[in-house]
């Protein structure tokens, strides 16, 4: 399923809605969460799963190529982590 | 770092702010697109959100596993467990720090 079949999907079952607000929704649920992450906040959504973003430290890699030390900056990543309903949907349970 | 945790309250303010929906219908319709995500999952499919990220179920296999307090050995079961993704997207907006408004 792509972002747009997940708006028609909406739509069919909001007949009431305008297709563009439809797409507004979708749109403002994932910016919202990547604005909380961006500001290093944690999302939780029970029964869904939760996203934060962990912080990974500044360190010395190698060009797997040549074999020459790089320093890596440190930074942010973001994280999900499945919730124990969803996880337990998936396995049929 | 001021670590705020936001739930579906806030994701609802959000849509209601957004849309000219009643509180009661945008926290509703938060509820049916994470039931639409969930379910599309549950069929095993993979779930791409352009921009954001994709989440994708994986097959595991069975192994041996060990409980760590007894060092029994136990089964682990083969599963479906799911991954996400982040696109690059949002890689980079959670590199930049501040939150900065959608283009």
């Amino acid at each position: 399923m792509t972002k747009s079949e997940l708006i028609l999907r909406i739509g069919e079952l909001n007949p009431h809605l305008y297709q563009r607000d439809v797409e507004r929704i979708v749109s403002t649920i994932f910016e919202e969460i990547t604005t909380a992450l961006a500001r290093g906040d944690r999302v939780e959504l029970r029964g869904f799963g939760a996203f934060s973003v962990k912080r990974r430290e500044a360190r010395v890699g190698r060009n797997p190529r040549t074999g020459a030390s790089v320093s890596v900056a440190r930074k942010s990543i973001p994280f999900f982590k499945t919730g124990k309903q969803l996880r337990d949907r998936l396995n049929g349970k | 770092m001021s670590e705020h945790t936001v739930t579906r309250a806030e994701l609802s303010e959000a849509v209601y702010q957004e849309v000219g929906l009643s509180r009661n219908e945008s926290a509703d319709l938060v509820e049916s697109i994470l039931k639409e995500v969930t379910d599309a999952l549950a069929r095993g499919e993979t779930v791409k959100i352009s921009s954001f990220g994709s989440f994708m179920v994986r097959q595991k296999g069975e192994r041996i596993g060990r409980n760590p307090k007894t060092g029994q050995e136990v089964p682990i079961r083969p599963r479906r467990v799911l991954v996400f993704r982040a696109s690059h997207v949002l890689k980079s907006r959670v590199n930049d720090g501040i939150g900065k408004a959608a283009p």
